[in-house]
């Protein structure tokens, strides 16, 4: 079969030691039957490592941060787009989310498809709504109370029992035991992510996770859950197996269906030591072990191309079980002249 | 009386369980393979100990004892079927 030619510019190129999902939604492009993938990195920092992965990465551009405004963001891209005409971009980042959802229509009228959940979906699921998001849709979800001062943390945890997470609005989460642990996390997170910061209640039990993909219609065209086999001290997973929860898959079609979820979603659940799941998070886009997926079987990123460009899509029905992913790190050996370039130039 | 294992349990010949509900895997010896096995082919708990006795220098009082922390263990790892 002729595979398609397509442009897909992806971001969250930095695989660091709490990796970006782009370099592993990259590789399931890549390896997809369907399509003939030219790949278009989009980074915020010039020393993200994806931007020297010449065999995944075609081309790399640096773009302002969606903090120096969306207008910054959005003419950067449009620059970009009119040199490489772009068919699709995956945004990865929670904190840029909401800059593509802006631009959405903007980068349709000139040719660009983007595949994201609607700015009510995103807002409705976010930390500080998801005892609202549960009470809405049935979804056992612990006590979360969001922060804005220290006067008003001291108010949380009165109400909240020790221990509590201590929660960034898009990144960062620590397990604090007192009030002056609670306020220390207040003011680490809030400096780096800004507010509110939030506080939920701590579920003990086993972290499991979800990768999935909605249709937009309240169809889940993919899920796969895993339970990570090995963490790192930031919390992330090292090293993860695939696993056999139907559950856990029911929970992820219900919570699609009821939103009518568009896009990619991770879901962090809690599985008690009575055997019940609380959801603790929603991420609105695809996580970085999404290649655990497509090692799987389902290749969640192509099919999120497809649905990108209004290709129709089967829902996946199966994955196979006991999979394992096992991240490493790797030193890339670099010419200070693509260094050069990239930071005199803007591009790679 | 005889212990269940979950339906969806793997056991390979060398010993190696997965749980594939819960991605945890582990490693049997010998003797628990035994165990084990036996099971599988739903034979009683009074069976397999007295086997066991038969084929390995110990007492009953003390494969007892040891019987029914590898039951428990099981449990507790969530390898056996409710109410087993």
């Amino acid at each position: 079969m002729n595979r398609r030619k397509i442009t897909v510019a992806v971001t969250g190129l930095n695989n660091l030691d709490s990796p970006g999902p782009g370099i592993p939604v990259i590789r399931g492009i890549r390896e997809s039957s369907f399509f003939d993938a030219r790949i278009i990195g989009l980074a915020y920092e010039n020393l993200e490592p994806g931007i020297y992965m010449r065999d995944l990465v075609d081309k790399a551009y640096l773009v302002p941060y969606p903090s120096e405004g969306s207008d910054a963001l959005l003419t950067r891209i449009l620059e970009i787009h009119a040199r490489e005409s772009i068919d699709v971009i995956i945004p990865n980042f929670d904190a840029e989310l909401t800059a593509f959802m802006k631009a959405e229509k903007t980068l349709l009228q000139n040719g660009v498809h983007t595949f994201l959940p609607t700015l009510g979906q995103f807002n409705e699921r976010s930390k500080s709504n998801l005892p609202a998001f549960g009470k809405n849709y049935g979804i056992n979800v612990p006590e979360s109370i969001p922060v804005f001062s220290a006067s008003e943390m001291e108010e949380a945890v009165k109400k909240l029992h020790f221990p509590v997470l201590v929660k960034g609005k898009y990144y960062e989460a620590y397990i604090a035991n007192s009030i002056e642990q609670a306020q220390y996390y207040l003011f680490k997170i809030s400096a780096k992510w800004g507010l509110p910061v939030v506080v939920q209640q701590f579920v003990e039990g086993t972290e499991v996770n979800v990768v999935a993909l909605g249709d937009g219609n309240g169809i889940t065209i993919g899920a796969v859950a895993m339970r990570k086999t090995y963490i790192t001290d930031k919390g992330k997973a090292w090293g993860g197996i695939t696993i056999d929860e139907p559950r856990l898959l029911d929970l992820t079609r219900t919570i699609i269906s009821r939103t009518g979820w568009k896009g990619g979603m991770e879901l962090e659940i809690i599985k008690n030591l009575n055997d019940e799941f609380f959801v603790i998070e929603i991420n609105p886009r695809i996580p970085a072990w999404v290649y655990l997926a497509v090692g799987a079987g389902q290749n969640i990123p192509e099919a999120l191309v497809k649905l990108a460009l209004g290709i129709p899509v089967q829902p996946f029905e199966k994955y196979t079980i006991g999979k394992m992913f096992v991240r490493f790190s790797y030193d890339m050996i670099v010419d200070i002249k693509d260094f050069e370039k990239l930071n005199t130039r803007g591009e790679l | 009386m005889h212990m269940k294992l979950k339906k969806n349990i793997a056991i390979s010949e060398t010993g190696y369980i997965f749980n594939p509900s819960t991605g945890e895997s582990f490693t049997l010896n010998q003797i628990g393979l035994e165990i084990i096995n036996m099971a599988k082919e739903n034979k009683s708990d009074d069976d397999i100990k007295k086997y066991l006795v038969q084929k390995y220098d110990t007492d009953e009082t003390s494969l007892e004892r040891y019987y029914l922390d590898f039951i428990e263990m099981l449990k507790q790892y969530q390898l056996l079927e409710n109410g087993d």
